[in-house]
């Protein structure tokens, strides 16, 4: 199947007065049109960098892109020029963020912010139109029509990630960005907005990158899932051979493991032992040695290279090599 | 609103009051006897005596301003104890001036320093913003009354182009106006840049760089708009400075305005000028506050009064 994105080997870092913080250390990952690809990982482990890279809206004070490129439909967005990326942003790629409490402006209007995205991107539209558009997003997120007139602070924190939902999705993009959409919601708003990305998928093919630490929401909305960790990627698959829990890497299985088990009596979660990996320095081997209880000399010194276990599997760790069995 | 802004002209009247009051227990305290002052050389005690009690003075300070307070009410200013002038004839006579100067100078201090402070924070720590940033130190730090003769030396003396002082034409207000707004430009562009830069930064003005929104809507639209606030604040409070500090421009310029018939009359401490003058300004300063709180609530809905 043809990729909408690819990310080849991407570097990026923070240069604060403090210290650098390797955000993202070499991530590849690609992504095939109409694939809803989950990405799970830990708070800090460069999921939001990567989503911002792929827009380039990466804040340039602080950010620098020292290696990689991000191919979108053939083209390196790094390489773009700011007229092209103002026409990827918002139609072609557009992305959910997280904090629904700042994203939006607190002195426009909602229905004024929503359709911004439709003036910038569909000139030739009439007035009429904009506002049709907008009532008809505003309802297929659950909020009243007429609500669009009031501003963001009139609005409950579930409500405003569905104006930002909405706002997303309104010029009806290639690639959607979500960045935990649905962290802020209560489960009942958090199914609704699930099955109406769902749909928006099956209607217009849209392919999304789904931020998330939720496995559970990775298992029932998501095709595939990377796992990522110390800013890069260490096991990509489909949901059923990931969440099959027969080849795992090491720190998705002590994902599973944190998963407090219904079936058996638990007093106790399982955390993973140690702490996440210190983004100032870059480790020369394996980014999860020091909390994996497989650890070896090697994985220490020396990075792990891709290992395919199945077709479209694979997983970032020295214990897998030559481990395929369906060759 | 309506109703808000009512309220709020009503409260000047308890604000009026307690400035005066003040006033007047201040300068009771204040050593020297205006009587004295005022009597002939050649006066006797009792002479100068009577004239206290003629003045009122011999009463205690509170009886003094209730009497004023009281005449205030009829409408009535009072006249200056020295030149036996209305202080009302001679305020409205100056009070154009000082209100025009307060009126340009901060309407070209926004115009100037909004863009400039914009400009400065979305290409900050680049070239024109290191030189931006030294002209404004440079300004604020430069005394208004140096600029101004600075200014009649080059503009008048020199070159005769804008007259050096007096008031009649508006080319008479040329110099002082831009000799009172220097600092304030100043202060007011690094302000915006500041503010500014604080928004630029925000989850918002990310969403609209995420729509493809072009930079200036992104800047225009989304990030200026939110930094108004307290950038309008700082511009208020330049103008109420100018109505009741910008005395040595108008000494410099020779401005007949309120500055300094009042500087002048708390030398000899001429009370009715005083009260006269402090009230007056005290009623502009409410005034722009209050415009200044009901813009608040035009540029950003999150305000709304009661």
């Amino acid at each position: 199947m043809e990729n909408i994105l690819e990310i080849k080997n991407l570097k990026v870092q923070y240069n604060t007065d403090e210290a650098v913080v390797y955000a993202v250390n070499g991530l590849s990952l690609e992504l095939a049109k109409g694939e809803i690809l989950g990405l799970v990982g830990e708070t800090g482990a460069g999921k939001t960098t990567t989503a911002l890279s792929i827009m380039n809206l990466l804040p340039d004070a602080v950010a620098e892109v020292t290696g990689g490129e991000i191919i979108y439909n053939g083209k390196n967005v790094f390489g773009m020029s700011k007229s092209e990326l103002r026409d990827l942003r918002g139609s072609e790629v557009s992305m959910i963020f997280q904090d629904p409490m700042t994203s939006l402006n607190p002195v426009m209007t909602v229905n004024d912010q929503i359709e911004e995205v439709l003036k910038i991107h569909n000139p030739q539209m009439t007035k009429a139109e904009r506002d049709k558009r907008v009532a008809d997003i505003l309802s297929l997120v659950g909020i009243a029509p007429e609500r669009g007139k009031s501003f963001p602070h009139q609005f409950s924190g579930g409500m405003k990630q569905r104006v930002v939902i909405a706002m997303a999705l309104v010029a009806e993009p290639s690639l959607l960005l979500a960045d935990e959409p649905t962290t802020a919601l209560d489960v009942t708003i958090q199914a609704q907005i699930l099955t109406l990305m769902k749909e928006l998928e099956e209607k217009l093919g849209t392919s999304m990158i789904f931020i998330t630490h939720d496995l559970g929401i990775v298992a029932e909305f998501c095709q595939s899932v990377a796992v990522i960790y110390g800013g890069e990627i260490i096991e990509r698959g489909t949901v059923e051979q990931v969440f099959a829990c027969t080849d795992n890497h090491p720190y998705t299985s002590s994902l599973f493991q944190c998963i407090p088990d219904l079936e058996t009596d638990e007093a106790r979660l399982k955390p993973i032992p140690g702490f996440v990996l210190d983004p100032r320095t870059v480790p020369k081997g394996c980014p999860f040695a020091d909390r994996c209880e497989h650890c070896t000399e090697r994985c220490r010194t020396e990075k792990p290279a891709v290992q395919y276990v199945e077709e479209g599997h694979f997983i970032k760790c020295h214990l897998f090599e030559g481990r395929r069995h369906d060759v | 609103m309506l109703k808000y802004a009512l309220k709020r002209i009503l409260l000047l009247i308890p604000t009026v009051l307690g400035i005066t009051l003040f006033i007047y227990f201040i300068m009771s305290l204040v050593p020297g006897d205006p009587a004295a002052m005022l009597a002939p050389q050649e006066a006797t005690a009792e002479e100068i005596e009577a004239l206290r009690v003629s003045m009122g003075l011999d009463k205690p300070m509170l009886i003094q301003y209730l009497r004023y307070i009281w005449n205030v009410l009829q409408g009535d200013l009072g006249v200056s104890w020295f030149t036996k002038k209305s202080v009302a004839a001679e305020l409205v006579n100056r009070l154009p001036y000082t209100l025009t100067l307060g009126v340009m100078s901060t309407l070209i201090a926004s115009i100037i320093s909004i863009p400039l402070g914009t400009l400065t924070a979305v290409k900050h720590n680049t070239l024109a913003d290191y030189v931006v940033t030294f002209l404004c130190l440079f300004f604020s730090a430069m005394p208004n009354f140096w600029l101004a003769i600075l200014l009649q030396i080059n503009f008048s003396l020199n070159t005769g182009w804008l007259p050096a002082f007096g008031m009649g034409t508006p080319a008479h207000y040329v110099m002082p106006v831009i000799a009172v707004c220097a600092s304030s430009i100043a202060s007011n562009t690094r302000s915006t840049r500041t503010w500014v830069l604080d928004v630029i930064r925000s989850d918002y003005v990310r969403t609209a760089r995420a729509k493809g929104a072009n930079e200036v809507t992104v800047v225009m639209k989304h990030a200026l708009r939110n930094a108004l606030l307290p950038i309008i604040t700082g511009l208020g409070s330049s103008f109420a400075g100018v109505l009741g500090g910008s005395v040595v421009i108008e000494t410099v310029f020779a401005i007949p305005g309120v500055s300094t018939y009042l500087t002048t009359a708390v030398g000899v401490r001429d009370m009715p000028i005083i009260t006269g003058c402090i009230m007056v300004i005290s009623i502009f300063v409410g005034i722009v506050n209050l415009l200044i709180d009901l813009l608040y609530s035009v540029i950003d809905p999150r305000v709304k009064y009661e």
